[in-house]
């Protein structure tokens, strides 16, 4: 079978599946549309978890960073695993225990102040939003790319889409359908990986494939040294970060993570405090088969990667000989070459191949207007490198580049778009929960009854699923940067606020509120100011990039939260017995309904 | 709920339990993973440098094997305490 059949094939499946899912699981109150009213078994919501929290970067993007900075990669690896080891000793059993809907929710009463609801549901909207939309472009991209049609109208196929289940079913549609998303994407990561460490080291297990010894009697790490150097590059297994930026990047990826609403709120949908635990665990099982995988997807590929475009001989293969796949990427703008050294053979070493931002511009139709040769680019920088290739394709192309059989394509293709919608359901529910329930109910209008509010909960979700889809037709120029933005203002925020809360009884709505503003505001002011302001690198306070300043900020929170509260009265008796109650298990029951 | 003294007893006994998962969790992650990573890099492990290999994958096992660890070890002072549900 061809591959586009076979995409519409995979693709089309998985949907009608979704769809299924929808229908079979609608919500039929608040607490179902919330909380899947809070009955999901721990491995199903492990499962779920692992879907929502696993996004088109994840899927798309990781193995992609990790293949072109090596060693530096590790701050995202080890960052958003774990912090899961923080949700789950640190907030989800208790924040399950004190059985609400939203992180508002805890803020709010907690503290008993509306300011500081009203902190935690704009940093939530924020937060979410900024997510949401690179999750629409990457549905966009896959659709562009396999199903051959306009990158707009594939933004709007999966808009329409994730409004069925999301709209239909709220939470318990998203749990279910978000189940079946992580057995399709963990499967289209899986078998091309297997396939590729088959192939190149002959282990089946991509893990320990990538400290195989090669034909050559190298192993995998050391050829890709000695190709990376050989390159101009540095050595795939040497840092380039100092030690001190990639500690606070990590600290502030992991926090960020165990702050991070649309993960926080999969944990109040199960029974009891210990299954709380429990889904941690599961969820961290899911998560690291991916986690642990990519690591061994970024080495091969980035060997197969260079070999295949440099020749086995490293003196650059004719652009007629190219793969298809080097013309199709090309096509999408995510490979361009510029012959500069006018010998007709791609090749590819280090340095940006294209001058200002590395990107490179597209001029019209290709060179000679021969449709045989290269896309022309207006660009092309003074470097020896002709060759710019994209970062987010490493994934996406791999089993080409492999030359792995039509079906794992078209898996791979149903993978992407499952990680993207299903990260991208459960943002929208934590939008449009945060507008009915936080802001409609608690805050604008108290009396509304249940009916009402489901009904503001879908009209919210609606008016998200619009936002975020026109934020994918038109991104912003900023997305890649804002992502830092939402991980920072989760670990400078929402996670201390919520800690505080539980390990402090003593902690009053002064110490939260201060804190939370100044978190905020140093981390919004210092990203801002080096990503947007045109900040210098010999201006980062010690060397931090603005990625990991949520750690400073968080380490500020801290700080002023305890010396302000310290400085004011007591929270009244009655906020502290609610602290010391959500510290014991027994009489969780079901998630409250007010 | 159980008495007051039980609860805090409770509370002081899973404190503990948090703190030295959290210091395992800090030495395999920012020690292993990013601090002495390129002294332990001198060490070969199954073809990888063990610095790299503690960050690119040895952290992440023993993550999960924390939580599995804390699951059982809360599970198990539940029922000690009897606040289990």
């Amino acid at each position: 079978m061809s591959l586009d059949l076979l995409t519409y094939l995979f693709i089309g499946g998985s949907f009608a599946l979704y769809i299924g899912i929808a229908i079979w699981a609608r919500a039929g109150s608040t607490k179902e549309f919330y909380v899947a009213g809070g009955g999901v078994p721990p491995v199903a919501n492990g499962m779920a978890t692992a879907a929502d929290w696993m996004s088109a970067a994840s899927f798309i993007s990781l193995a992609g960073i990790v293949s072109f900075i090596g060693r530096d990669g590790t701050a995202y690896l080890m960052g958003w695993t774990g912090g899961y080891v923080l949700l789950a000793m640190l907030l989800a059993p208790y924040l399950r225990k004190f059985g609400k809907f939203t992180v508002p929710d805890f803020v709010g009463d907690r503290y008993y102040s509306s300011t500081a609801r009203t902190i935690a549901v704009i940093c939530t909207i924020v937060i979410s939003f900024t997510y949401v939309a690179g999750q629409m472009r990457g549905v966009g991209i896959v659709f562009s790319r396999y199903l051959h049609v306009d990158i707009n109208t594939g933004v709007i196929i999966g808009m329409a889409i994730v409004f069925f289940y999301a709209v239909l079913g709220g939470m318990k549609g998203i749990t279910y359908t978000q189940v079946a998303q992580y057995c399709v994407l963990i499967l289209a990561f899986m078998v091309p990986a297997i396939f590729l460490s088959m192939q190149v080291t002959g282990h089946f297990l991509p893990q320990t494939g990538l400290g195989a010894t090669l034909e050559s009697g190298k192993s995998v790490l050391t050829t890709l040294n000695e190709l990376s150097v050989e390159l101009g590059f540095a050595e795939y297994t040497a840092g380039k970060k100092t030690t001190i930026d990639i500690f606070f990047l990590t600290a502030a990826l992991m926090c960020g993570t165990a702050g991070l609403p649309h993960v926080i709120v999969r944990f109040f949908t199960v029974p009891r405090v210990k299954d709380a635990r429990l889904s941690a665990g599961w969820a961290l099982i899911f998560i690291a088969i991916l986690y642990t995988t990519v690591p061994a997807v970024a080495g091969f590929g980035r060997v197969n990667l260079i070999q295949t475009i440099n020749g086995q001989d490293n003196a650059g293969v004719a652009y007629a000989e190219m793969p298809s796949w080097f013309k199709n990427w090309e096509n999408a703008g995510l490979i361009a070459w510029t012959d500069k050294n006018g010998d007709g053979k791609v090749h590819y070493s280090a340095g940006n191949a294209f001058a200002g931002s590395g990107k490179p511009a597209f001029g019209d139709g290709r060179v000679d207007g021969n449709a045989d040769m290269q896309r022309i680019t207006t660009n092309p920088s003074e470097g020896a490198n002709e060759v710019y290739v994209d970062r987010d394709i490493m994934v996406l192309a791999n089993p080409e580049i492999a030359q792995l059989p039509n079906w794992v394509i078209a898996l791979v293709a149903a993978g992407a778009v499952a990680a993207a919608l299903s990260t991208a359901a459960g943002l929208l529910l934590v939008i449009s929960t945060s507008i009915s329930h936080d802001l409609m109910k608690k805050t604008l209008k108290p009396d509304i009854t249940d009916k009402q509010e489901l009904m503001y909960a879908r009209l919210a979700a609606i008016v998200a699923i619009l936002i975020a889809g026109y934020f994918g037709i038109n991104p912003p120029g900023f997305v890649a940067q804002v992502v830092a933005l939402a991980f920072g203002l989760a670990a400078s925020s929402v996670f201390p606020a919520i800690i505080m809360g539980i390990f402090s009884t003593r902690m009053n709505t002064q110490g939260a509120v201060a804190g939370m503003l100044v978190g905020l505001v140093s981390t919004m002011s210092y990203i801002i100011y080096f990503k947007f302001m045109g900040g210098s690198a010999d201006q980062l306070f010690l060397g931090i990039s603005p990625e990991g300043f949520g750690t400073v900020g968080m380490i500020l929170n801290f700080v002023v939260a305890y010396a302000v509260s310290a400085m004011t009265p007591p929270p009244p008796e009655e906020i502290q017995h609610i602290v010391e109650d959500i510290r014991i298990p027994r009489g969780a029951g079901a998630a409250h309904a007010h | 709920m159980s008495s007051n003294s039980s609860a805090q007893a409770y509370w002081k006994e899973n404190l503990r339990i948090i703190m030295t998962y959290l210091a395992i969790w800090f030495v395999v992650s920012y020690g292993c993973g990013i601090l002495f990573v390129d002294a332990l890099d001198q060490i070969q492990f199954f073809g990888f440098p063990l610095g790299f290999w503690f960050a690119q994958q040895g952290s992440i096992y023993v993550f999960l094997g924390l939580i599995w660890a804390y699951v059982f070890s809360m599970n198990k002072l539940d029922e000690k305490y009897d606040v289990h549900e």
